[in-house]
Formats: structure tokens, sequence, C-alpha cells
């Protein structure tokens, strides 16, 4: 931040904390206020904390044109429930199935991807913030980012530099949107929440362009072709690998997707299509293998180049969202969601079922060195798809048969 | 990609859209050095490297120097290779000076080169596991090359720059629980190599990205004067402790790499089997050591007799060389330092101009390019 030597400096840097601490604390501020006010009063009121929505909703012939159920956000609900209460679509969109929680949970895999990749490697990894392993370095690392200068290049473009973190923690908040934890802990519980996901996945890509392109920097430049680049090689192929989920229930809500799963999980018979929609959402989320957007030895950041401070922070803070975004998607579409053995919460079920995804997700990062853009087209477009449409195959069969 | 339409509407002209990229000195690919790469597509058509960033005029320094004091000076030149470096002008000051090392001091130097090989090595593989992206290969290496630099620190008392190899001997004897340290290690070490085999060289990405890349045919490789590990990788069967020995190597039994590949999967393999050729080299050196002094008594204003001499020792990187005149004074007249990185870069004209934007990392590391020696 450079040394204060008047007044204006000054004031400037206390606006700037101020401007970031207004962004962050409201995340850690809401849940606590709900928790001490709001949560004792519904309590005594006879609220149920653990299922702390309305009744799960299962109609399933809504008309398509519907356009409070194709959009959550401009559903009538969503004005109706602008109360204060557990029960509010602010608290669930702000709070507890939504950004705060998904943030915190982001925080802890950063954590645990450090830990994990640590011990692989023979190393000790974040120790000491925190007593018990370093637990708290993440939120060290944000605090450390919260008080950095910003540095914007002189010859970038300012509105197009500052939009894409915002852009992309939007989309990213959105995507949390569609996803249902439990039966009855949702924030919307669109029919066509799949399509809706998909739709989000497919805009950042276009967000990551405008963030290369704008820093006007060759590195961030080559990074960003590469991304779109990538985009067209696993983008088909995902939508292609939920097909068969979708052929097999008839259905794009992910919940009732999840709720199908009693009998079987969708992993045994869809197994090609989960292998697929594994790899090509480590291509999304842009990491080893497939990390060739920021190549570091060669792009030294790819299209990050240029962000610094918190414009960074929010980018990888919505990274890692988008990575428990699509753990949670695989979980719904093949691992049962929340179905599992009564007695506790079902959203504790797909909790431990996602965190183990994201484990799955974290670990190659320790076997495999990066691969071209040009091998990666190539299996995108040659075994991925292949491989999709088999799973189509496979899907139209047990469905016609009857056997699913 | 070409775009027809310019300011005045439809044009035949042809637009330039290839793209200009400065890699290093301040690239995390690069270190301390730079090279411009023109890029069209994703495909480097022109490569302009440009060394010099580190130049410390090593050479014109020993001018001012006795032959001593040049010895920690031209260490500096090369961090990760300091025994193999001062080598050759050891060999050339004693060729001078009249005299010849000790039997006990020849067994050490080359027990302390070998070790340094496999720090260099060791080095280079991490680098060459983190530019392809591959974190566990970077972590492994460094943290086993701890254990390497542990045992020159036993011998040469210090970690990195133990300026070792002095003219008339070597500085100091090893100790007695050497031996057994340096078997425990070598019998960790060579499991250790498995793992790296299994994670990393055997691993099917890894064959995807090194396989078939910057391929350098044999021809092209003694045509424009490669040496060491780039060059056995061209399938030229190349290496001065065989073709010109010094110390005792025509005494010990080794094996010089080759591969027929001729790529960057070759380069890389030809590092592993050096490393576990220098442990089988060290571990002949700990059963054939004589007794014996380790140094001839040497003023520290030593004088030579007037004359030249060359003499070259196979270092990390490839054959490094030094060529001395004297005038019969305490001080070296003319010095020239021919070292391995300096001749290897020219390949890397070769090898890129061609070759995707992607694999420029690899490719370039696999040569084994230190800049700092090559700037001297």
């Amino acid at each position: 931040m450079g040394e204060i030597t008047t007044f204006e400096q000054f004031l400037v840097r206390v606006l700037k904390i101020v401007f970031w601490l207004l962004i962050i604390l409201p995340m850690i501020i809401l849940p606590i206020f709900y928790l001490v006010y709001v949560l004792p009063v519904e309590f005594q009121c006879g609220f149920n904390l653990l299922t702390c929505a309305v009744k799960p909703n299962w109609t399933l012939a809504i008309d398509m044109f519907n356009p409070a159920e194709m959009n959550p956000f401009v559903s009538s609900s969503f004005i109706s429930q602008l109360g204060l209460g557990a029960n509010s679509m602010l608290f669930k969109s702000a709070a507890f199935p939504g950004l705060t929680f998904a943030s915190v949970l982001a925080s802890f895999v950063i954590w645990g991807e450090r830990k994990i990749l640590a011990k692989m490697q023979y190393r000790v990894g974040p120790k000491y913030a925190g007593r018990l392993e370093g637990w708290l370095q993440s939120f060290a690392d944000l605090f450390k980012l919260l008080f950095k200068e910003i540095v914007i290049p002189a010859k970038a473009d300012l509105l197009m530099f500052i939009a894409p973190p915002f852009a992309m923690m939007a989309l990213s908040g959105a995507l949390l949107a569609t996803i249902p934890i439990g039966s009855s802990t949702y924030i919307s519980n669109s029919s066509y929440s799949l399509l809706i996901a998909i739709a989000l996945l497919s805009f950042f890509p276009i967000v990551t362009l405008i963030a290369g392109w704008a820093s006007n920097n060759k590195f961030s430049f080559i990074g960003a072709i590469r991304a779109l680049y990538q985009m067209i090689s696993y983008e088909i192929p995902l939508i292609l690998s939920v097909l068969g989920v979708v052929i097999l229930t008839h259905s794009l809500s992910l919940s009732v997707i999840a709720s199908y799963q009693t009998k079987i999980w969708y992993i045994a018979p869809m197994f090609i299509g989960a292998v697929v929609f594994f790899i090509t959402a480590t291509a999304e989320v842009e990491r080893i293998p497939f990390d060739i957007p920021e190549a570091d030895s060669e792009l030294v950041a790819g299209w990050l180049t240029e962000y610094t401070s918190m414009l960074f922070g929010v980018i990888n803070l919505a990274v890692y969202i988008k990575l428990y975004a699509l753990s949670a998607i695989f979980t719904l579409l093949f691992l049962g969601g929340w179905l599992g053995p009564a007695g506790v919460p079902d959203f504790v079920w797909f909790l431990i079922k996602t965190i183990i995804v994201l484990v799955i997700f974290i670990i190659p990062r320790g076997f495999f060195p990066r691969i071209r853009i040009d091998q990666l087209i190539d299996t995108g477009w040659l075994w991925l798809i292949g491989l999709a449409f088999v799973n189509v195959f496979i899907a139209f069969i047990l469905n016609s048969t009857g056997i699913l | 990609m070409s775009l027809p339409v310019g300011a005045s509407g439809l044009s035949t002209q042809q637009v330039e859209d290839k793209l200009v990229v400065s890699i290093g000195p301040q690239h995390p690919g690069a270190g301390h050095f730079r090279f411009t790469i023109t890029v069209d597509g994703d495909t480097i058509v022109d490569v302009l490297p440009d060394p010099g960033y580190v130049h410390r005029g090593a050479e014109k320094q020993t001018e001012y120097r006795n032959y001593i004091q040049s010895i920690p000076l031209l260490e500096r030149s090369s961090l990760t290779d300091v025994t193999n470096i001062i080598g050759p002008f050891s060999l050339a000051a004693e060729e001078l000076m009249g005299i010849q090392a000790p039997p006990r001091a020849q067994y050490l130097r080359m027990i302390m080169s070998e070790n340094q090989r496999i720090i260099s090595h060791l080095y280079w593989l991490g680098i060459q596991g983190i530019f392809l992206g591959h974190s566990t290969m970077f972590m492994w290496p460094l943290g086993d090359r701890d254990i390497f630099i542990d045992l020159g620190q036993m011998i040469g008392g210090a970690r990195i720059t133990y300026s070792y190899w002095i003219p008339g001997g070597v500085r100091n004897d090893m100790p007695e629980v050497f031996k057994e340290r340096a078997l425990k290690v070598f019998d960790y070490f060579e499991k250790r190599l498995q793992d790296y085999e299994r994670i990393f060289f055997a691993n099917p990405l890894f064959l995807k990205r090194a396989q078939g890349v910057g391929i350098l045919k044999r021809q092209e490789a003694i045509a424009l004067g490669a040496v060491g590990p780039v060059l056995r990788a061209s399938d030229v069967k190349s290496d001065t402790r065989i073709d010109e020995p010094y110390c005792f190597y025509k005494d010990i039994d080794f094996e010089v790499p080759s591969f027929k590949d001729c790529d960057t999967y070759a380069r890389c393999m030809v590092h592993l089997v050096e490393m576990r050729q220098s442990m089988r080299i060290i571990r002949q050196c700990l059963d054939k050591i004589p007794e014996g002094p380790v140094k001839v008594k040497l003023s520290p204003q030593q004088r030579t007799l007037p004359g030249e001499s060359y003499a070259r020792v196979e270092a990390a990187r490839g054959a490094m060389a030094f060529h001395i005149i004297s005038d019969g004074s305490t001080k070296p007249y003319r010095v020239k330092i021919s070292v391995p990185s300096f001749r290897n870069l020219i390949v890397l004209k070769k090898l890129l101009i061609g070759s995707h934007v992607a694999d420029m990392p690899a490719i370039y590391w696999s040569l084994d390019y230190w800049p700092v020696e090559a700037d001297r």
C-alpha cells in the first residue's frame, strides 16, 4: 500500500478497508445474527431447526413455460419470503444452504487440499495459523489479501477488469441456488434446476475471456483463449454425460433425480457417465491435469496474471465454490444425493458424500502433470463424447426394457 | 487467421497477427535468462535467446587472483554443480604447476563429483516436474536432494559451496562414518528412484507430454555441438569420463546411457539412469579408496611454469573445460571456460521452432540450461 504521507491517502486506505469489510462481514455477521436472535425465537414458536424450510413440494407436472418456476430469482415466493426468519429466501440464499455456508466450506476445502497434498509429498503443509494443523490458514490468507493493494494495470479496461471477479462470484452464488442439499433444505426447488446449472456453468468461460482481454496482457490473453478452447472440448461431453440420468428419471430437477435413487445409486448403471462427468468437471474448474488456462510455468498465471489483492481472492473463492457446486451436482446425480440411513438429518448424508467427492477431485493434483490443449481437445472430442453416447445408449436400453 | 477487412474497406493485404511474447527474466519459467518467442496460434515460429543477465566476468576476474583464490569465485557460477566446475580448473593448474594429487585425493574427488552430479540431477528433476505441472515431482526430488547435500556436508563442511577440489588435492579427508552413512543413503534412494519411476517416468500423462516432443536427431546433435545428457539422449555414447579418463575413472565399471528416441523423454531418462550410475561409481570408489595423504602442500603464492594447459571433466550438464595460459607468475595470464550450458543453448532455438507453446517449458528445461553457468 505504500507509505501514508497525506490525509487523503489515509482516507483512501480507510475507505478501501471499509469497502472490503462491508463485503466480507455480512458473510460472518449474518449467520451469527440468525443464530443469536432469530432462531431462538423460532424455536419458541415450535420451529424445527433441522428441517428449516417449507414442506417438500414434489409437484412434478409444472408448466414448462411458467417463468416463476423456470427462474428461481423472479419467483413470486421470493418476495413473499423476504422476511428475516430461517425460512426466508434471504437467509437461505445468503446463509445456510447458500453463499456463507459454501464460502466457509470452500475455505476449508482449500485448507484440506493443502494438507492432503502436503501429506502426499512428505511435507507438513499449513501449521501455525490455528493450533490444530493450521486450520485457520485460509482465513489468515483472506486477511492478508484484504490488506494488500489493488494494482490495476495502466492500460487495462477499468470496468471490464473489475467486473469479472464479481461476475464470477455472482455466477457461483447463482449456481448454489440450484442445488438442493436435503429433501427440504434448498434455496429454490425448480423443476429445471439441472438445466439452469448447466447454463450457468457455460457463462464462466465468457467471464474468463473478458478478464483476459481487459487485462491487456499477453499471458492473460493466451490464457483466456485457452479457456475458450477448453470449453469447446469439455462442454458437450459434460452435457451428454448428464443426459443418461435424465433419460432414466424423465426429469431435469436435481431433487427429483436424487429422490429417484432409493433402489440403486445411478453410479452403478451410469458408471461411464459418472466418469465422463468427473473428468469434464475437473476441466470445468481448471484443476490439474486440466489447469491449461492458468499454466504457471508457461503463462505466469494465465488469465489471472494481473489480478491482485481481493480481486484475486474473490476469483479464487468463486472457483472453489464452483468446485463445491460441481461435487454437489455429482452427488445428486450419481450418489443418491441426501439418501441414506435415517436417524440423522438428510443433509448430513449429502455433505458426507460431497466431501468425499471433493477429496477425489483434489487428489489427482498430486499424481498428474498438466496435459496440452490439443491433447485435451483430442480427448474431449474423440473419447469423452463417444463414451457419453455409449452411456446414453445404455440409459435408453435400461429405460425401454423397464429395468430402471 | 487473418483479417481481410482493413480500415478502408476490403483489401487483399494480410494483417500480421503473430504475437511476440517475452519469456523472462522475471517469468517463472525462465530463471535469469530471457528469450523472446513469436507465436502464431499455438505454434512457436521464432525464438530469440538473449543470455547475459548474470554475466559476472569470471574469466577476467581470475586474472587478478591467485589460483587458490579463484576456487571460491568460480564455484559461484554453478551452484548446483560446484565440484565439477572447479575440477578442470584445478586439473589444468596442477598441470602447469607440475604436480599430481595423491591417489586418495583422486578417489575423494570422484566421490564428491558423483555426489554433486546426483544433487544437480535431482534439482533438475524437481524443476522438470513443476514445469510439466507435476507438483509431487517438484517436492520429492528437492526433499531427497537434501540427503545428498548432507553427504556432501560430511566431507566438505559446507552445504553448497565447499570449494573441495583444489589444486594439489582436496581440501580435507572424509570422516570414518561416511561410508556407512553413504551406503544407507544409497539403499534408501534406490527405492525412491523406483517411486519416481512409478509416479512420474511411467505416468501416462508424462509420456504423452514428453514422448515425440523436441526431437533432436543424432546428426543434428553432433553438428550443433551438443554435450552431456542432451547428446547422450540423441543416441551418441559420449562421456568425458570414458573418452578422456581423468582421476581413476578408467578403473571404475559403469555404463553410459544413450537412447534412440532423441526426444524430451529420452533426455529425462538419461538423467534418471545417470543418478543410478553415479551411486554405482561411489560404491566402487568407497571400496577401492586407498589410505594416504589427501593433498600436496602448496604455497599460497604458488608459481607455475609458463605455458598452456587444458583440462576437461564430465560435469552434470556435460563436458566442462578450462584452458589456462600462464606467464609463470602467481596468477593466470588468461582463462577460458567452456561451459556445457552455453554449448547446449543453440539447441534450444532448433527445438523450439515449430513446437507448441505448452511444450516450451518442457523442452527448455530438458536441456538443463543453467543461465548462471552459461553467462559465467
